[in-house]
């Protein structure tokens, strides 16, 4: 008994105090993500979600210059260009679409610069990986409580305004004419999805957290057709990739090539994307499967209805 | 209980209202009212101000000048009593979102907070799920209905909340003639069952003329409004217009043309099933309606 357990938790893993932080922050991380991802896709703003963590480099890099912790920079670089978004409008037409790029671009630019300097001026070489690729297991003590109360907060927020966020996201039309102030909210919502990205930043990286907020939101729309069900099972998804991850990259210390470990984000974001193929295999199999029975002859009801009828 | 009164007294009133959007006067001394239950369809080409009423009603548009009233009271106090539906949504195929679901954001979507479960919504959900007849689609999500499944289920969203008027915005203009029949049929129905009275905008008024109790005609910023019969005429439309047009009736269906036009006999047999005909008489143009 003993000896599986240790083949799975490697020894010291239960008292290992950067285990530990690394768990409660995955956790916090992954129940926003969660959220936030499956509001994403309803309302079709998955862009932007990229556009806030491309900008959050910015943030990130520009923090460690500065000597700040980069949820620091994730969160404020976010929250400001939320705004900026809302003013432009995130739902963009055609041909703003290269000019958005070139933005981006610049801001990536304006971050490579950065983290140059950052890292050859005081040699913190973790630094570039840390904020492109995250690194749960070096998120300081002094950190997780500010983010628990961030991540919290995010949830509490989404709670108030579910409602109303839900109704404007099929159609902003029908959200105003019940008197719901449309755009003020589509702040709200990309405020918080700046902090979501801010967090899942934390955990896998700026170029990674994309994958984290829309992931698992992908995994739970093919379990399930209603609303709070997929924001809860896709916090799940989050959370069972990022803690597997977490253990795997405890026991990766005793794997080669180096003996020096495997990142956790490659952990988290494969095991979020093996998640995806897994139930999407199985969507699509059973879908195949009820398909096969409506084209049984046995079941004349279930045959394709004439074009024109609904 | 209200009162005979309130039974009878128009839900909607509109008195010279007037409204100038970026220096262009687009209404003009509009004015009408609708009774309880009746069924009024708000006629135009594209661009003659049917969706400025329409957010007028709504109160997302302020006019300048005149009133409107809503069962009798200034608008802002009475947004309950007025049901909308839009053209269509758009949502994404994969979101988590059933026509149910939809449906009971009709009851409460504006609302703060989580929802606590509620036996009694959940029934009044299934209620008017059936009326619309979305019963068979409504655990299905919201982005892989049909045009006209999603219809059904943005009226019965609208219908929820026991408005007394319904708005619709050119409900059929993303519809094939069959669905969009269907849901004329079901909105003839239903408003008699719930009690509401509908306004609905159309460029073509010719699928509405059955169940058509009165016509608010839009154009130029101006409305004329009546029975089909009194509005829908030669010297009506002319003066509305401000120049000649001419109401052709062919195979039971409405034409506006403009200029001065008669069918001569071989062309009325074809001429039924065309919108936008080149007629052989000098009118030259088809107002498109």
């Amino acid at each position: 008994m003993g000896t599986v357990v240790h083949t799975v938790f490697a020894p010291g893993f239960f008292s290992s105090d950067p285990v530990r932080l690394a768990v409660v922050t995955g956790l916090m991380v992954a129940l926003v993500s969660g959220a936030l991802g499956v509001f994403t896709v309803l309302r079709g703003q998955s862009f932007a979600g990229h556009a806030l963590s491309d900008l959050g480099t910015l943030g990130g890099s520009s923090a460690a210059l500065a000597g700040v912790g980069p949820l620091w920079g994730f969160v404020g670089v976010g929250v400001v260009v939320a705004g900026v978004m809302e003013l432009f409008g995130t739902r963009q037409r055609r041909s703003r679409d290269v000019a958005t790029g070139l933005v981006l671009s610049a801001a990536l630019g304006l971050s490579a610069l950065f983290l140059y300097i950052g890292t050859t001026m005081d040699s913190t070489t973790g630094v570039t990986v840390t904020i492109l690729f995250g690194s749960l297991f070096t998120v300081s003590g002094g950190t997780v409580p500010l983010l628990v109360l961030l991540g919290a907060a995010t949830l509490a927020v989404l709670t108030v305004l579910y409602r109303p966020l839900l109704l404007g996201s099929v159609s902003a039309e029908l959200a105003a004419a019940r008197g719901i102030p449309v755009r003020l909210l589509g702040l709200a919502f990309l405020v918080l999805l700046a902090l979501a990205t801010a967090l899942s930043s934390m955990s896998v990286g700026t170029i990674l957290s994309p994958a984290l907020l829309v992931g698992p939101a992908a995994t739970a729309l093919r379990l399930t057709r209603r609303p709070v069900a997929a924001m809860a099972l896709a916090g799940a998804v989050g959370t069972a990739a990022t803690w597997i991850g977490i253990v795997l990259a405890y026991d990766s210390y005793r794997w080669p090539p180096t003996g020096r470990g495997w990142p956790v984000s490659f952990f988290v974001v494969t095991l979020v994307f093996a998640l995806y193929l897994l139930t999407d295999a199985a969507a699509r199999i059973s879908t195949a499967r009820s398909r096969r029975r409506d084209q049984d002859p046995q079941y004349p009801t279930a045959a394709p209805a004439p074009a024109g009828v609904n | 209980m209200p009162g005979q009164a309130a039974a009878t007294a128009p839900v909607l009133e509109l008195e010279g209202v007037g409204v100038r959007l970026g220096g262009r006067r687009v209404l003009d001394g509009v004015g009408f009212t609708i009774g309880p239950g009746e069924f009024t369809g708000l006629i135009g080409a594209n661009g003659a101000g049917k969706t400025t009423v329409l957010r007028i009603v709504m109160g997302l548009q302020a006019p300048d000048r005149g009133r409107v009233l809503v069962d009798g009271r200034p608008l802002a106090r009475r947004k309950r009593s007025v049901g909308y539906v839009p053209q269509q949504v758009v949502v994404d195929p994969d979101a988590p979102l059933r026509a149910r679901d939809l449906v009971a954001l009709g009851l409460d979507g504006e609302r703060l907070g989580p929802r606590l479960p509620s036996r009694r919504n959940r029934d009044r959900v299934e209620q008017m799920l059936d009326a619309v007849d979305a019963g068979h689609f409504a655990d299905a999500r919201v982005g892989t209905l049909s045009g006209g499944e999603q219809q059904r289920v943005l009226i019965a969203h609208a219908l929820i909340s026991r408005p007394r008027l319904l708005l619709m915005d050119e409900p059929l203009a993303n519809l094939d003639i069959r669905s969009g029949q269907e849901i004329v049929d079901l909105l003839a129905r239903i408003r008699t069952e719930q009690g509401v009275a509908v306004l609905m905008s159309a460029h073509d008024m010719n699928p509405l003329l059955p169940v058509l109790d009165r016509i608010v005609y839009v154009a130029g910023g101006r409305v004329a409004v009546g029975r089909t019969d009194e509005v829908v005429r030669t010297e009506v439309l002319s003066r509305l217009y401000g120049h000649r047009v001419s109401v052709l009736r062919v195979d039971g269906r409405v034409l506006v043309v403009s200029g001065q036009a008669s069918l001569p006999g071989p062309a009325v047999a074809n001429a039924g099933a065309v919108r936008t005909l080149e007629t052989g008489t000098e009118a030259g143009t088809v107002e498109r309606l």
